[in-house]
């Protein structure tokens, strides 16, 4: 079954908000693609439109977290993190601000866009700024755990949402803890660590390796910092390699942040990283033609499980 | 606080004498042998004393009050008249200006709300007047009656998220925030008229949907009038432009970017008290 992250964001946020005035939503001109929209449908007092101009918006947020408010700032994940990375580090970060910053239609998965929509930098950008906490929800079901931790985070916090109909992984009763990984199949002889949209492409690696007389452990990493790095160690233990997936740019995504963990140990697993090389993006018809073109399938993820276990 | 129609004679020697010890703070702040923000600070101080002294609702006391009026040094360089005006109102010992800027401190080079009495984090020039838009629409959510003040330079307007933020303010009409504009006409590599010039700034902000006031920054009547009269104003936000000179009151360091960001020597250090002693702070 799959289910779409942004209907169920602006849902959770719409049951946080009603919950606590002091939630307010800010918009630059996209709130029906960010769903910020249920917010200003039925709750306008607690609705902020801040026009095209993001860099305002953040700093407006600032200015109303400095009030009290816990305020989330939605436009897409290259906007928010792009555009307004100053008004982040300075006004947000550096004071450490309850400031959400939501960024909607991440990775590929605006298709038809193209370059200057896509996103494969955000999670890199973020994590790398003190006292930001950065979270990548992996299904619809996990969205409002994610919202409501984010919320209660005396902090900065970087929500990436993915745009499209993605494979529902969890369900209601399963845990969600900032910074600890999950595990979401077992398996024994390599560890396929991802987030987001590669969570279904792991499910089908596995089911790939399997054939093949492979046993692949499937560890889902909904938070990319801080990172419990004895959570993590713990969740790759006893497996042979790592392979990291992620719709993101290999450079301080993911597969940093989990090479970062065990890259210190004494004899570290060998890791490969899955997941989009030095480049853009570009328009297509479909989310699965790009993310096949970008070397984001089951297929390739399996194929990087296989070589690293030769 | 409160209303002045009639200028009453022992209030503005009052802020004269407050500005006379901005002045005082910013050059104790400054020390001697390191470089430091002088010309910014000094051609706002008059504006800072009439804001902590006269207009703003405030107490050192009381610095979690939520319906506390909040001042935001845009311009974040110039905080040495903040940190003065700060240290004269008791927020923290007159002795700490000393410590500015050294390892440690909490008073550091641009404003941290770490410090007493500092509002919001500022340093990236143009992003004071946003955040100021974000305290004033959460006080209209709130239902409180507290005012936000911020302060830029004519410089930072060049700074495209300010027109953005002016915008915002025009379009939820925050009669609850005041701009004001510290036009000391120099910038950090020479005057902004030749740098970059921003002209007809009254007319811009105007134009913007600002109620605008001109006036000159450093006469202390025009100053407490215009503040008054901004407060008052309804359905729009308010922006006062003050003419200035950069430096002002330390007569080496007048209407020149030498001082913009400079170090005083000891002897700097004693002719520039010695200026800001025999200048009325305030031009009347």
């Amino acid at each position: 079954m799959e289910k779409n992250q942004r209907m169920a964001y602006g849902a959770a946020l719409l049951e946080l908000a009603r919950a606590n005035r002091n939630i307010v939503a800010l918009d630059a001109d996209l709130c029906a693609s960010t769903q910020s929209v249920q917010i200003e449908t039925n709750l306008p007092e607690q609705y902020v439109e801040m026009g095209i101009g993001e860099a305002n918006m953040v700093s407006t947020a600032a200015g109303l977290a400095l009030c009290g408010k816990i305020p989330f700032v939605h436009t897409f994940a290259v906007f928010a993190t792009g555009r307004a990375f100053d008004q982040i580090r300075q006004g947000v970060c550096l004071p450490n601000l309850k400031v959400k910053i939501v960024g909607s239609s991440a990775g590929l998965s605006d298709f038809g866009d193209g370059a200057t929509h896509q996103c494969f930098e955000d999670m890199a950008i973020m994590s790398v700024l003190p006292h930001m906490t950065v979270l990548a929800p992996v299904d619809a079901v996990e969205v409002p755990k994610a919202v409501r931790a984010a919320a209660a985070i005396d902090g900065p916090v970087y929500i990436r949402l993915n745009r499209n109909d993605l494979p529902l992984v969890t369900e209601e009763s399963t845990p969600f803890e900032v910074g600890k990984p999950l595990t979401l199949a077992e398996g024994r002889d390599v560890s396929l660590c991802v987030n987001g949209v590669t969570a279904g492409m792991g499910l089908k690696a596995r089911e790939l390796l399997e054939k093949k007389g492979i046993s692949a452990r499937l560890v889902n990493f909904s938070t990319i910092k801080p990172l419990d790095e004895v959570a993590v160690r713990t969740a790759l233990a006893g497996t042979r390699a790592v392979v990291t997936a992620e719709e993101h740019s290999v450079t301080g995504g993911l597969g940093a942040a989990v090479a970062a963990c065990i890259g210190s140990d004494k004899s570290p697993l060998p890791l490969v990283r899955v997941g989009i090389a030095d480049r853009y993006g570009q328009s297509a018809h479909s989310y699965e033609q790009l993310l096949e073109n970008y070397g984001l399938t089951g297929t390739a993820i399996a194929a990087a499980a296989e070589e690293i276990l030769k | 606080m409160g209303k002045v129609n009639e200028m009453d004679r022992e209030l503005l020697d009052t802020l004269k004498e407050k500005a006379r010890q901005v002045r005082l703070g910013i050059i104790e702040a400054l020390g001697t042998g390191n470089r430091g923000h002088l010309g910014g600070s000094m051609s706002c101080a008059d504006v800072v004393a009439a804001l902590y002294f006269y207009k703003m609702r405030h107490n050192p006391k009381k610095q979690d009050d939520p319906n506390r009026d909040r001042f935001i040094m845009s311009k974040g360089h110039s905080v040495l008249a903040q940190y003065a005006a700060l240290a004269e109102a008791g927020y923290f010992g007159r002795d700490v200006l000393a410590t500015t800027k050294s390892f440690g401190s909490i008073l550091q080079g641009h404003p941290e709300r770490e410090t007493p009495g500092i509002e919001a984090n500022t340093g990236s020039l143009g992003q004071g007047l946003s955040v100021g838009v974000g305290m004033a629409l959460a006080g209209r959510m709130d239902g409180l009656d507290y005012r936000v003040y911020v302060v830029v330079g004519d410089g930072e307007l060049a700074e495209g998220q300010i027109w953005e933020a002016l915008m915002a303010a025009n379009h939820y009409a925050l009669d609850n925030l005041t701009l004001i504009v510290d036009m000391n006409g120099i910038q950090a590599m020479g005057r902004t008229r030749d740098r970059y010039a921003i002209a007809n700034i009254p007319g811009r902000l105007a134009a913007f949907g600002w109620k605008t006031f001109e006036i000159d920054g450093h006469d202390m009547p025009e100053i407490v009038s215009a503040l008054d009269r901004a407060s008052s104003v309804k359905g729009a936000p308010a922006a006062i432009v003050a003419r200035t000179v950069k430096g002002k009151g330390v007569d080496f360091a007048e209407n020149t970017h030498a001082y913009h960001n400079n170090l005083l020597t000891a002897e700097d250090r004693e002719r520039a008290i010695a200026s800001v002693l025999k200048s009325s702070s305030a031009a009347v």
